[in-house]
This record gives structure tokens, C-alpha cells and sequence, in this order.
């Protein structure tokens, strides 16, 4: 039976060419990663030659989304002027399977040079090592000024005190109200002085007025219950760490919350509701005031109303939605500063910051005026600077290692008051109970 | 396979099944025994794994979500599988007979199968709509005011129930045609000559000799069941409150939401081992209810 053994040999001669020809390929078609391996080599004492061998970083990111990915190519091509040897390759994910891919390819030693976290994930992978400490690479950079940013965002993605990464834009959550739904109704439009009283009162007034309209929306959830919270002198945790969830001022806050809802009415519940957005409710016109985020400037571009913005009415005091991007460096990166001249750029440069106002993409971090004042001059909403003042009162998430079981669990227990199956001090007690559990 | 001609008969046989073979192996057999070495670590996936011995099945036994998850899936089981086996069953019955347009129907029947689980439960979630939706629309006709189903605690489940028999009716349907049409009809046409009713004939021949597929088919809904997922993730998350919170949900969550490979891979083994125990099990039992004719 010669036959069946030239059979096999064909058969693996055909398995180790089709092998091979991958290979092949695989080195012609990526033509920078020879200098790379050259770059190693280099790269142990001196910093100047490396920086004339050509480097590929790799660049993971969300955040673009469809809506601006040619703005992250035209961030790329002007930092690509600037720093002709550096080539910048971005893998774009959508925010969902983001994470879930990123964990997949550092896991397989397959990790991005650079990597874009939200603040709430920053501190994940910060504490789990991920990350490359950059305290170095800023001591180093002579170029690099830390005060051209806003520090309460480049402090935001510090970790037990040290750098780990560079804030890259940020959004924060305001008050959007209908003007035409005030004006019918004779009722003045909310300022920065309004409490949770006035809201309410606004609302009541406003829906006396009109048959079918709401008063005010804000979801029940866990990001609004940090913030509500916030507003009435409360916190997850206090100033020393210690968990404070089960504290007087937030069942009132958490009170107010599902009053709104079930006692005053003010609020539609998830039955009234019934899977319709409260973006396109308030496009509707059937909502008169509403907590959401400044990413909604752009559809609501188009409301065939006036609307404005305000600051969020709080009880005791006032606190606003901080929401940011950052750039980190992974710590198995092999090229750390053109990873830093990328992360730099996105982070601190007026060219990156330019491109993202023009494309309202979020908003940069940076303190310089005139990028900033083009921002401040598009409308509507008339009132943008509103933007800048929620920032006096911004309140960072409460993030901690355990960031989604913690938000999986108290979403749950709010889940249970907005059902009316527990009281807030009910399921206060018991978040307190299990957030224990979670970080112990 | 003895000597050296059984050898080389093996060779040859592997050659050909060696294109399987390898893709089995890669993406099938190594992610099994991988999955069972990480159950013994603790691996956040951006940090190399540290052994932890059986930490992780300890704390299983220890985890209230893991109850309430398996609570949910046996809810869901427990609604499921007598549903869909009844309902399915009476149509294959139904459309066994000679009827007008029974191709028709039997098509009709299968194109749930062949529809992407996300499609299906995108809909299902606009039928259950408690303002908008068809349901809640029909039960209004006849005077009922519908739950708020996937927003109720106490409805959720029975909606992701109602959804799951609507998409596998078909699929069990044809397995019970394919046992119908091999009862051979000389036993029906003796129990006719003896004078047996309708009822009977059901009873006493279709329902017995079917006993095989039946078995087949509940082994394989079972198994299906326990792993119940696609739906839920997207008609309501878990939600509301973590009511319909099941065991495959929550592995996906420890694995890729909370950090812990480990321990997701740790409850994957044990749920593999509730579906070993109860499939043994089943297979023990079936001696005694299930006939295979010789």
C-alpha cells in the first residue's frame, strides 16, 4: 500500500506549506516591525538614536465610535507631521466589546502600546498592573507642562498617587430644559440657584399646564444615585474610604429620587415609559426638564423647540457628573516614549484639541482659551459656559477594583425600590451589607 | 485494530479526520482542559494566574448570586421544557396527518429555528411592550389588563419563557415527525380493527413508541436549557432586579465584567457537572420508560 504513505506525505507537505506561506506573508506585509526588533536592541542606552528608527504603535480605542473616526484620523496624520518616524496603527472597538477584547489581547501577550480607559475602568487595570507607571516619562520630558490641563481631570487618572495615565477629553451631565414648556406655563426658567424644591415645583406647575408632558426626568440608576446623593451631602464612601452607603442623607436622597416617581408623579416610571428613550421624549416635547449629558448637544441640535441649559438643582449642596477618557501606556509596551509623544499629543496638544471642538467630540482637557472659546460659541444651548461651571462641583464615580460588581449590585437594590419591593432604607442596609462582602 | 495492517488503517483514518481534528483540538478540546486549569487559579486576565487550589468551587458554594442564578435557570427549566415538549409534540401530531398545507405548516413551524436568536428576541421585546406592544393588546380584547412583563419581577421570566417555546417549537417539532413516521401503521390499523378510540391509539401506540425520541429530544432541550442565554442578555440584561439572572449570564459576567476567570471557569465545571449528573441520571431512568422495539 505504497499509495496511502505518498498520500500522507502530500497531505503534510501541503499542512507545512500552507504554514509557511502565512508566515511569509506575514513578515512582508508588516514592513516596520524589522526596525522594531533593531530599536530593542538600540534602545538600552541611548535615547537619540532611537528616535530616528521608525516605530509602530499600536493604539486601542472606543471612543470614537462611527460618528468621529475621521477625527481620529486627522488627530493621526497631524501627529504623524509632527513625528515622522512614529506610525500610528488604531484599533477601534464599540465601548460594549471594548473591554472584553482589550482583556482577551493582554491576556494573549498580544496588548496595545497604548490603550484608551474610561476613568471608571482606569482604576481596574491600574491596580491589576496593566498599566506602565509614567512618573519617568514626565520627570524626563522638559517639554511637557502639566498646568496646560485641567487638574482635577489629569489628577483623575493618578492611582494611589502615581501617574498612570493621561486625561483625554472629557463630558459632564447638566440640566436641558424646554423653554416653549416654561413659557406656557408662566414659569421661570431654572438658574443656578434652584434647589430640588423648585424643580419639583416647576414641574408641578408645568404639568398642571399640560395634559401629557413630565416634569422633570432623571433615570434611577447607578450613575444619577452617586451624583443625587452628592447633591445632599452624601456619599458610597466617606473621606477615610469607609462605606457610608446606608447614611441618612442618601436614603433621603434615594427618597426623592422614587418620590418622584410614585408620590409626586412628576417622573414616568419604566411602565410609562415602555422602552421609549427620555432623549426622545424630550425631543417630543413630552419632557420639560432633563438630566443628561452634554453628548447630547448635537441631536438636540435639531429640537424643533428652544431649549437651554442649566446647573442641576441639588438639596444641600450642588454636585455634577464627571465623566473622562485617558490614555494609558500598556507595561508591556517595548517603545515607552513614542508611546508618550502619542499620549501626550491626544492628551495636551492644541492640534488634538482643535480637531476634537471642531467635531464636538467631548471636550479636551486643556485650560487654553482659544480652543475653548470656540466651543463656547456654538449654539444652542446659549448658556455653554454652564459646561464649565458644573465643573466647580463635579463628583468623580466612586470607582473602586470591584467597579461592575459593585454597580451590578446597588443597581439591583435600586432596581428593588424603584419596583416598590423595598423601602430605601431597605435596600440601603443591604447594598452596605454586600458592598462589604464585595470588597472584602 | 490489530497488527500492522490495522495500523495502517488507523493512519489513513486519521489523515482524513486530521482537518477536524485540528479545529476541534484548537477551538474546542484545548479550551476545555484550558478552562479546567484556570478554574484552579485566580486570573484577572491582565495579571499572570496564581494557583489557588479549590478556592474557587469553595466559594461557589458560598456565592448567594450563583443560588440565585441557578434559582432563575430551574425556574426557567421548570417553564420551559413541559411547554415546549407538550405544544410541540401535539403539532408534529397534527401535522403528521394528512391535512391540507401541512408542508406549508411544518415550514412555518421551522423558520423560528433558522432565525438568529438576537432577531427573535428583538422582536419579543416589542410584542411584550406594555404600552405598545401586540400582547398586551390581545389580552386587552379580551378584557385583561397585561403585566408589565419584561419590567415586572414576577413576569419577566415567564416572557423569556413564552419567547424561548415560540423559537424551539419547530426544531423539537421535527424531531417527533421523524419519530412518528417510523411507528409502523400496521399497529394502528389493528388497534382500529379492534376498535380502539382516537384517545386510545394516542395513548396506548403514538405516545409509547415515540418513548426513544421523546427521551432523545428531552436530553438534548435539558441540556439546552441549562445554558440559556442569548435571550436573556438581550431582552432584559438580568433585569429587573436580577429576576431572570441566569448561571451562563453570571459566568460571562465573573469572566469578562468582574475579572475573575477563575472562578467563571470554575462555574462553568460545576454547571457542566449538574448537566452530567442529571443526564446520567436520565440515562439510568430511561430503562424503564423507554422501549427501543427489540
Amino acid at each position: 500500500m505504497k499509495f496511502n504513505w505518498l498520500f500522507v506525505l502530500a497531505m503534510l507537505l501541503l499542512f507545512a506549506v500552507g504554514c509557511s506561506t502565512e508566515e511569509t506573508q506575514g513578515d512582508d506585509s508588516s514592513d516596520d516591525e524589522n526596525p522594531e526588533t533593531t530599536t530593542d536592541g538600540n534602545d538600552t542606552g541611548n535615547e537619540g538614536t532611537s528616535e530616528e528608527e521608525n516605530v509602530t504603535i499600536r493604539y486601542a480605542t472606543f471612543s470614537p465610535g462611527e460618528a468621529h473616526e475621521e477625527d481620529l484620523k486627522a488627530m493621526i496624520a497631524a501627529f504623524e507631521d509632527i513625528h515622522p518616524n512614529i506610525k500610528i496603527e488604531y484599533e477601534m472597538a464599540a465601548f460594549d466589546d471594548y473591554f472584553t477584547r482589550l482583556q482577551t489581547q493582554i491576556a494573549g501577550n498580544n496588548a496595545p502600546d497604548v490603550l484608551e480607559l474610561n476613568y471608571e475602568n482606569f482604576v481596574s487595570y491600574a491596580s491589576r498592573g496593566a498599566l506602565m507607571d509614567l512618573t519617568d516619562l514626565l520627570a524626563e520630558d522638559s517639554e511637557f507642562d502639566p498646568t496646560v490641563l485641567n487638574q482635577e481631570a489629569f489628577k483623575a487618572f493618578q492611582y494611589d498617587g502615581t501617574q498612570y495615565g493621561m486625561v483625554e477629553s472629557f463630558s459632564n451631565v447638566v440640566l436641558f430644559y424646554n423653554k416653549e414648556l416654561f413659557d406656557e406655563a408662566g414659569v421661570n426658567y431654572p438658574d443656578a440657584s434652584w434647589t430640588w424644591e423648585d424643580e419639583l415645583k416647576a414641574a408641578q406647575d408645568i404639568m398642571a399646564h399640560h395634559d401629557d408632558v413630565w416634569g422633570t426626568f432623571s433615570p434611577l440608576q447607578f450613575w444619577e444615585f452617586y451624583k443625587t446623593i452628592a447633591q445632599n451631602g452624601g456619599g458610597v464612601f466617606d473621606d477615610a474610604g469607609n462605606i457610608v452607603l446606608n447614611s441618612q442623607e442618601n436614603i433621603e436622597a434615594l427618597q426623592w429620587m422614587v418620590d418622584k416617581i410614585h408620590e409626586y408623579g412628576v417622573t414616568p416610571s419604566d411602565e410609562q415609559m415602555s422602552g421609549q428613550e427620555e432623549a426622545d421624549l424630550f425631543l417630543d416635547g413630552k419632557i420639560a426638564m432633563l438630566r443628561t449629558g452634554i453628548w447630547m448637544f448635537g441631536m438636540f441640535a435639531d429640537a424643533p423647540f428652544d431649549w437651554d441649559i442649566a446647573l442641576e438643582p441639588g438639596n444641600t449642596a450642588k454636585a455634577h457628573h464627571f465623566f473622562a477618557n485617558g490614555l494609558a501606556i500598556s507595561d508591556k509596551s517595548e517603545h515607552a516614549e513614542a508611546a508618550w509623544e502619542w499620549v501626550k499629543f491626544m492628551s495636551a496638544s492644541e492640534e488634538a484639541a482643535s480637531i476634537r471642538v471642531a467635531a464636538s467630540w467631548e471636550l479636551p482637557a486643556i485650560t487654553n482659551e482659544d480652543v475653548l472659546s470656540d466651543y463656547l460659541s456654538v449654539t444652542p444651548p446659549e448658556s455653554r459656559e454652564v459646561v464649565f461651571d458644573a465643573l466647580d462641583s463635579l463628583v468623580t464615580p466612586p470607582v473602586v477594583e470591584e467597579w461592575s460588581r459593585m454597580t451590578d449590585m446597588i443597581g439591583e437594590e435600586l432596581e428593588l425600590v424603584k419596583l416598590k419591593q423595598k423601602t430605601p432604607a431597605e435596600a440601603l442596609e443591604s447594598a452596605e451589607e454586600r458592598l462589604k462582602n464585595i470588597l472584602n | 485494530m490489530v497488527g500492522f495492517h490495522g495500523w495502517k488503517k488507523l493512519s489513513v483514518l486519521a489523515i482524513f479526520l486530521l482537518p477536524n481534528l485540528i479545529g476541534f483540538s484548537i477551538f474546542i478540546l484545548f479550551p476545555i482542559l484550558g478552562s479546567f486549569v484556570i478554574s484552579f487559579t485566580e486570573w484577572d486576565l491582565l495579571s499572570p494566574p496564581q494557583f489557588i487550589g479549590i478556592d474557587n468551587y469553595i466559594q461557589i458554594i458560598r456565592d448567594p448570586g450563583f443560588y440565585n442564578a441557578l434559582g432563575n435557570t430551574l425556574f426557567f427549566i421548570i417553564g420551559y421544557l413541559p411547554t415546549v415538549i407538550i405544544i410541540s409534540l401535539t403539532i408534529a401530531i397534527l401535522l403528521n396527518k394528512s391535512i391540507k398545507g401541512r408542508l406549508f405548516f411544518r415550514a412555518a413551524y421551522f423558520v423560528p429555528v433558522v432565525s438568529s436568536w438576537v432577531a427573535v428576541s428583538l422582536i419579543w421585546k416589542w410584542l411584550f411592550n406594555p404600552a405598545y406592544g401586540i400582547v398586551n393588546y390581545v389580552l386587552s380584547l379580551v378584557g385583561i389588563t397585561g403585566p408589565a412583563w419584561l419590567h415586572d419581577p414576577h413576569y419577566a421570566m415567564i416572557a423569556i419563557i413564552i419567547t424561548s417555546v415560540w423559537k424551539d417549537i419547530g426544531f423539537l417539532m421535527v424531531m417527533f415527525l421523524a419519530g412518528l413516521q417510523n411507528i409502523p401503521d400496521t399497529f394502528y390499523e389493528a388497534a382500529s380493527i379492534d376498535g380502539a378510540s382516537s384517545f386510545r391509539k394516542l395513548w396506548n401506540i403514538t405516545i409509547p413508541l415515540l418513548a426513544p425520541t421523546t427521551f432523545f429530544v428531552l436530553i438534548i432541550s435539558l441540556i439546552n436549557s441549562f445554558q440559556v442565554f442569548d435571550q436573556v442578555m438581550i431582552m432584559t440584561g438580568g433585569g429587573p432586579a436580577g429576576t431572570t439572572t441566569v448561571l451562563v449570564q453570571q459566568i460571562y459576567n465573573h469572566a469578562f465584567r468582574y475579572y475573575e476567570m477563575g472562578y467563571a471557569s470554575a462555574m462553568s465545571w460545576f454547571l457542566f457537572l449538574i448537566i452530567f449528573v442529571i443526564t446520567a441520571f436520565q440515562l439510568r431512568m430511561q430503562k424503564r420508560w423507554v422501549d427501543y422495539g427489540n
